[in-house]
Formats: C-alpha cells, sequence, structure tokens
C-alpha cells in the first residue's frame, strides 16, 4: 500500500508539472505570436471571403485577385473559402445563425436577403461604396430595399430557351419562334420529327417554376408586376392567366418522358444532359446552362457548335413587354460588423479590372459596363446584349418573394405540370403563403 | 470490490494532502487511511451505499451528459421554435404560440405526409412479414448454395441507402432504364412518363424499393431466431409424425413470436421516419404523392426555412412516433419485455 500511495504521489506530481509545463508553452506561444503580429504593421485585419467559384479556372483567378488585393493594402488579409454553391448557401445559413457570418458573401437579393437585412446581419453599402453603386447604374436595383443599397451584383444572367440548331434544322424549323403560336408550330414539327421537343426538371420544381414567371412576365403589365412583388399581392386577372397559358403547354405534351421526376442539371438523365446529349431540342434556362452542358458531355464541349438561345415568346394579347426578361445575379455582400477593409475589398471585387478578368475568364455576366466587351464566349456575349437593351430585368420570383413564399408558389406550379392543380391555385397557394408571412 | 475502493482513495488522499503524505506516508499513512476508510465506509453502513452512487454516478456522467446535450437538449429546443415564427438567424421574438401546430395539421400535404407513411408501416408489415418468413424458413433447411443465397438475401441492407437510392433511380428511369428495358423484352410496357414521374405509380415503386432493400434485415433477423428453436421439439413433432409443415406452423413461427414482434417494431419507427430513400428517389414528388413527415419537415425548415412550422412537425412525428412504440409495447410486446422469472415467482 505505501508504495503505491507513493507513485499515486509521484504520478499526481508529474502530471501537475506536465500541466503547468504545457500551460507555460502555450502563454509563451501566445505571447510570441502576438509580438511577431504587432511587429509587422500596427494593425493587421483579416477578411473572411466565401465564394462558389470552386472550379478552375474561376478558382485561380479569385485566389489571385485576393493576393493582389492584400499586395496592395497591407496588413490586410484575406481567407478565401471557395465552397460549391450549395454546401455555401447551406453554411451560410448555419453561419448566420451562429452569429458567426464571413465579412464577404453572396447574396442573391429579393426576399432572402430582406430577410437578412431585417435581422441586422448586413451592411448598408448606400454611402460606403456610393461610386460603385453609380458605376453598376440600375443593375443594383434587385439589392435594394427602401433606397438602400445592400448588395454589389457582380453578375447578372437571363433566362431563355437553349435549343440545339442541328436537330431544329434535321426538324426543318428555320427560324425560332417568336410568339407562342409559333412556337406549338415547332413542337408538332420535332414530334413529327420523332424528337423529344423540351426538357424541363420538374424534381427540382424551380426549372418549371420559371416557366410561369415568364408566362406572367408577358400577361402582366411591368407595373403589375412590380407592384405585385413589391405588396405580394397577387389578385390581377393576369397571373391566373399566366397560369392558364401553363395549362395549354402542359396539355400539348411536349416535354420529355418522366419530366415530373427529372432533376435539373445533376447526373446523365437530367434536363440539362438531355438537351446536351442531343436527346431534346430545347430546354428553358439561364446563362449557366453552356457551362453545365459542358460538364455533362465527355468531350467538355456542351452542345458546342449547335448551341442556340432565342427568348421566352411572346403571348397574344398579353400586356407585357416581349423584351422584358427574367433573370437573376450574384452580389458581393458584407455582414454587418465586419472591418471596413472589407467594403473596399467588395468595392475592389467591383472595380473595372477584377470585372475584366471576370469577363475574360467566362465566369459571369459582368455588371460593370467597362468589362462588358472583354466576354469571349458568343453565347454569353449575345446574352449580354439582350440583357442590356431589355427595359427591365425581373428577378425569379421565387428569390424576389423569398423562400416561403417562393417554395409554396414553386410547388404549386410544379402541380400544374402533374395536371393536379389549376391556374388558379397557383395564385392561391402563393397569396396564401404570402399573407402567412405579412 | 476492495480493489477498486483502495484505488480510488488511495491517491484521492494523496492530492488532498500531499504534504502529509510524503512526509508521514511511510508510517501512518496506512494506520490512518485505511482504517477511516473502513470506518466511515463499512461494508453495510451508509459510506459504501453513497461511493457506489458516486461511482456510478462517475461512469454514467459522460453518457448521462451526451443524452442530453444530443437528444434531450435537441428535443427542448424543437419544442421551443414550434412556438415561434422564425426564419433561421436572428433573435426568436415572434411568439405564435400554437398556431404553427394549427398550420401544420391543416396543411393538406402535411396529413398526406402521415397517410403516406401509414401506408408504407402497413405495407412493410404486410409485404416483408410472409415474405421475410418464407425466405427464412427456406434458408434455415440444409441446401445447396445456402451461404451464398443468405449473402444475396442480406446485401441490399448492408448498401449505403444512398447509394441504393441513386442507383434504383437510374434503373427506373423511363425509356433509358434498366427495368423498363427489362419490361419491353418481355412485352410489358412501364408507365410512359416513368414509374417515379407517375404519381399513382410512384409510391409503389418507392415501396418496393424499401422491401428489396430491408427484406434481408428480416430475413438474417427471423434466421437468428430460429437457432433459438430447441432442436428436441422438432425430434418430438417427427416422432409424433408431424409434417414439415405442421411443424412450421405449430412450432417454429409461434417460437419466433418474439423476433418478429421486435421486427416488426423497427420496421413500424423506421417506416414512421422515412427519409432518405424517398429524397432521393422522388424528393415527395411527383405532384406529393410521396412526400413523408420528415420530407415536409425538411422542405419546410432547410428549403423553405420556415423553422418554427418546421419543429411543430418534427414534435408532432415525435409524438406520433412516441404514441405507436408506447402502444405496440402496452399490447404487442408486453409478453416479450416482461422477464418471466418473477411473474412465476409472484404465482407461486
Amino acid at each position: 500500500m505505501k508504495t503505491k500511495t507513493r507513485t499515486a504521489a509521484v504520478r499526481t506530481l508529474s502530471l501537475g508539472l506536465g500541466v503547468a509545463l504545457l500551460a507555460t508553452a502555450c502563454s509563451s506561444g501566445g505571447t510570441g505570436e502576438a509580438e511577431e503580429t504587432s511587429g509587422d504593421t500596427g494593425d493587421s485585419t483579416t477578411i473572411t471571403w466565401w465564394h462558389n467559384s470552386n472550379t478552375a479556372p474561376g478558382k485561380d483567378y479569385y485566389e489571385k485577385v485576393a493576393a493582389d488585393f492584400s499586395e496592395a493594402n497591407p496588413g490586410v488579409r484575406i481567407e478565401v473559402s471557395a465552397m460549391q454553391h450549395d454546401d455555401m448557401v447551406t453554411k451560410l445559413d448555419a453561419a448566420f445563425q451562429s452569429g458567426d457570418a464571413p465579412d464577404v458573401y453572396m447574396e442573391r437579393g429579393g426576399g432572402e436577403m430582406q430577410a437578412h437585412v431585417e435581422a441586422g446581419l448586413t451592411k448598408d453599402l448606400s454611402e460606403v461604396a456610393a461610386d460603385t453603386i453609380s458605376t453598376l447604374g440600375s443593375s443594383v436595383a434587385g439589392w435594394q430595399i427602401d433606397g438602400q443599397t445592400y448588395g454589389l451584383p457582380f453578375s447578372m444572367g437571363v433566362v431563355g430557351f437553349w435549343y440545339n440548331k442541328a436537330i431544329f434544322e434535321q426538324a426543318g424549323v428555320t427560324e425560332a419562334p417568336a410568339t407562342w403560336d409559333e412556337f406549338y408550330a415547332v413542337i408538332d414539327k420535332l414530334k413529327a420529327a420523332g424528337v423529344e421537343p423540351i426538357s424541363v426538371g420538374v424534381g427540382e420544381k424551380w426549372p418549371a417554376a420559371h416557366y410561369w414567371y415568364y408566362f406572367a412576365l408577358r400577361e402582366c403589365s411591368q407595373k403589375v408586376l412590380q407592384d405585385g412583388v413589391s405588396s405580394l399581392d397577387f389578385s390581377d386577372p393576369c397571373f391566373v392567366k399566366a397560369g392558364e397559358d401553363l395549362e395549354k403547354l402542359v396539355a400539348a405534351e411536349p416535354f420529355n418522358a418522366g419530366f415530373l421526376s427529372t432533376p435539373a442539371q445533376k447526373g446523365p438523365t437530367s434536363a440539362s444532359a438531355l438537351l446536351a446529349t442531343g436527346k431534346v431540342a430545347m430546354e428553358l434556362a439561364g446563362h449557366w446552362e453552356p457551362g453545365v452542358m459542358q460538364g455533362l458531355t465527355e468531350d467538355k464541349q456542351g452542345l458546342g457548335e449547335d448551341t442556340g438561345w432565342f427568348p421566352f415568346p411572346a403571348v397574344t394579347g398579353g400586356k407585357g413587354d416581349p423584351a422584358a426578361v427574367l433573370g437573376g445575379g450574384d452580389a458581393w455582400a458584407v455582414s454587418e460588423g465586419a472591418p471596413d477593409a472589407a467594403v473596399d475589398f467588395v468595392k475592389y471585387l467591383l472595380s473595372d479590372e477584377v470585372q475584366q478578368g471576370f469577363a475574360e475568364q467566362d465566369m459571369g455576366l459582368p455588371t460593370n459596363p467597362a468589362a462588358v466587351e472583354f466576354v469571349k464566349d458568343p453565347a454569353l456575349a449575345a446574352l449580354l446584349e439582350v440583357r442590356d437593351s431589355s427595359p427591365f430585368v425581373q428577378l425569379y420570383f421565387d428569390t424576389a418573394f423569398g423562400t416561403s413564399v417562393g417554395g409554396a408558389m414553386n410547388d404549386a406550379i410544379a402541380l400544374v405540370f402533374a395536371s393536379s392543380g389549376s391556374a388558379q391555385d397557383i395564385v392561391d397557394a402563393t397569396q396564401s403563403a404570402a399573407d402567412a408571412e405579412k | 470490490m476492495t480493489d477498486v475502493a483502495d484505488d480510488t482513495t488511495a491517491p484521492r488522499g494523496a492530492t488532498v494532502s500531499p504534504a502529509t503524505s510524503t512526509t508521514q506516508a511511510p508510517v501512518v499513512g496506512r494506520a490512518t487511511a485505511r482504517p477511516t476508510a473502513r470506518v466511515a465506509g463499512g461494508r453495510r453502513g451508509p459510506g459504501p451505499a453513497w461511493r457506489k452512487r458516486a461511482e456510478i454516478a462517475f461512469f454514467v456522467a459522460p453518457a448521462l451528459l451526451l443524452f442530453l446535450f444530443f437528444v434531450v437538449w435537441p428535443i427542448v429546443k424543437a419544442v421551443q421554435f414550434s412556438l415561434y415564427r422564425w426564419k433561421g438567424f436572428g433573435p426568436l421574438v415572434d411568439f405564435v404560440g400554437l398556431r404553427n401546430y394549427v398550420s401544420v395539421l391543416q396543411n393538406d400535404v402535411f396529413t398526406d405526409a402521415l397517410q403516406h407513411n401509414l401506408t408504407i408501416v402497413v405495407c412493410s408489415i404486410l409485404i416483408q412479414l410472409p415474405l421475410g418468413l418464407a425466405i427464412a424458413l427456406l434458408l434455415n433447411r440444409r441446401l445447396w448454395g445456402q451461404g451464398v443465397l443468405r449473402t444475396i438475401i442480406f446485401v441490399p441492407y448492408v448498401l449505403a441507402e444512398v447509394i441504393a437510392g441513386v442507383v434504383w433511380f437510374q434503373l427506373l428511369q423511363p425509356q433509358y432504364g434498366v427495368i423498363d428495358a427489362v419490361l419491353g423484352v418481355v412485352g410489358l410496357e412501364g408507365p410512359p412518363q416513368g414509374w417515379l414521374g407517375t404519381p399513382d405509380k410512384a409510391m409503389i415503386a418507392v415501396i418496393a424499393v424499401l422491401t428489396w432493400k430491408y427484406l434481408g434485415l428480416a430475413v438474417i433477423l427471423f434466421l437468428a431466431g430460429l437457432q433459438g428453436v430447441p432442436e428436441e421439439l422438432y425430434e418430438a413433432s417427427q416422432l409424433d409424425g408431424a409434417s414439415w409443415w405442421q411443424t412450421q406452423r405449430r412450432i417454429t413461427i409461434p417460437l419466433l413470436g418474439p423476433t418478429v414482434r421486435t421486427w416488426a417494431f423497427l420496421s413500424m419507427i423506421g417506416s414512421l421516419q422515412l427519409f432518405d430513400m424517398v429524397w432521393i428517389l422522388t424528393k415527395g414528388g411527383p405532384a406529393n404523392a410521396t412526400t413523408t413527415m420528415v420530407t415536409f419537415l425538411v422542405t419546410e425548415g432547410t428549403k423553405r426555412q420556415n423553422f418554427g412550422i418546421a419543429s411543430a412537425a418534427s414534435v408532432i412525428l415525435f409524438v406520433v412516433a412516441l404514441t405507436f412504440a408506447l402502444l405496440y409495447q402496452r399490447f404487442v410486446m408486453r409478453r416479450d419485455t416482461q422477464d418471466p422469472a418473477p411473474r412465476k415467482k409472484a404465482h407461486r
């Protein structure tokens, strides 16, 4: 027993010593580090930046941009996190919940951003970035609430029909349809040629919802639409008419087999892959489509030379401007409480220099007018022209209304695709979700 | 027991007074420390009881803490969230009382989802029980390739749910899918919009995949249960001239009762909480034909950020599952869970 006690005591003693040593080691390490930083410049700041360009060349370009900024601003270090888009969105939600948001992050505008602003998470950039805002012009409108700007858009795209030129030619379609009457004639011709006309990923709902948004854009006047979006009042009959247009389209059965469970962009049976591999003639999608299709084909070319684009056709008797486009974009936002350098960094991201590089890498459709001419990809360059000549760009409704109303609306639209919901149901579901928010 | 006590008390004495222990330990250490321990904690006195409790507390505490932190705390939080309208960030300020519960229970999508869950519970048991039992009885006989057959039956259960889901999703594709191609060979035709894309066929497809996936578990459990049936009973029945069929009906299946009841319990709770397979195959679609309570709450929570509504739905799911579990324990599994020994004693 004696030896037992002795060894126990020794053990305790040595443990205590060990802890003490460790503590000293840590504290000395701590002071060492502190000396290092204070000896550096005096005030060193670290900015955290999350973006979703997680593949080359975008990822490398953003690394370089961050390095350039640090070089021009000694003492500012930028911690870049490149993430896959969905991962980023999930992590952002978690970061906002825990109050540990990155200093610079992506904001898609609309109701989503409004919720962040109302919770006091996003910095008002109106004053601090006034010059950048005036450069960007009208494209910042989607990131403004009550005249205050909370995000600086760096890429804005538009939605339209991407089609396979070769298949159109085979089916004897010489001209892209400009009205819905012409569109139905194209569908008939394609079906006669044995081709499934359109692929749509109803499995994920939003690709289907774009059809209703666009019909509403064609049926409703700009004023009715914009009032409806801001006041969440959908009583104007044009919204029901949009649904009826959609019902008519669904009844014509132009979609790929199994479209109700088709994914949007993932895998060889997704809507984008069906277009990329020549299984269908066209798909309604945004500016991302050529890039997505390239990733889905073995030669990384997508449709290549056969890639064609035409705008959503006009609806006879519709009150909307046929040149108005549905679209959306990504903006850089600064979280409340981020260091001032974060604002400078966002301004730098929107500078002529960085946006030109962004355009040259075909990373998106730049918003800074000085960068527009640098876009190399012909398909994207053509889209830019459409975007910049359109009377207005309507933000995707689901983004504009926020996740809760947008989700209810998209569900109701998907039900119309399944022929188990009506035009009126879309309006009712959206209205009741909107009323629950008020 | 005494050894443990020595180990725990001796170092403590040393740590409390290191000075005394180093100087006095050689002589006094043993003389005082031991007897006090004995006196304060005589075997029948209050001491060991206290010490025993301390020991239990010491060993249980880590697990208990984890349980409190990862199980009890989230449940409490979910109940709290369910009383608020909350977007997932910012403070909890918008107290709405029971409104979230009302909106969940009035939501057709949720009540349909509950119905789908119940359909799956019933179908799983009705399909897998006879099928599993038949296969288990078959595989319990000596037959050629027994081991291989058992493995084949069990493999789907071992496969990761997500991988199995993705594979089935591709197999069930219209036109390009293997299932439709095979059907085409024998002159049949799948639904034109695909099994997963046709609202009234999707649930059938989901149940078929679930049966494929979980049948292996039923079979393995039943096979294990069959090992517990005493060999003598078979011998006796043979002597009595019972046929194979009679032996199964009168001896094997009744003695398999506890195993079957346990399996059905697991199957029921699993069906109520079903999420991953459905999410990968259909995401609850088409036209909400395959939603479950969990897909509903995941959509409301992570997709629409209605965390209050999602929490209310999760509390309802919890209550439903708990009710089912309690009723089942009370009425079906009572015989299995009660220890037979005390009952016998009580009778005597």
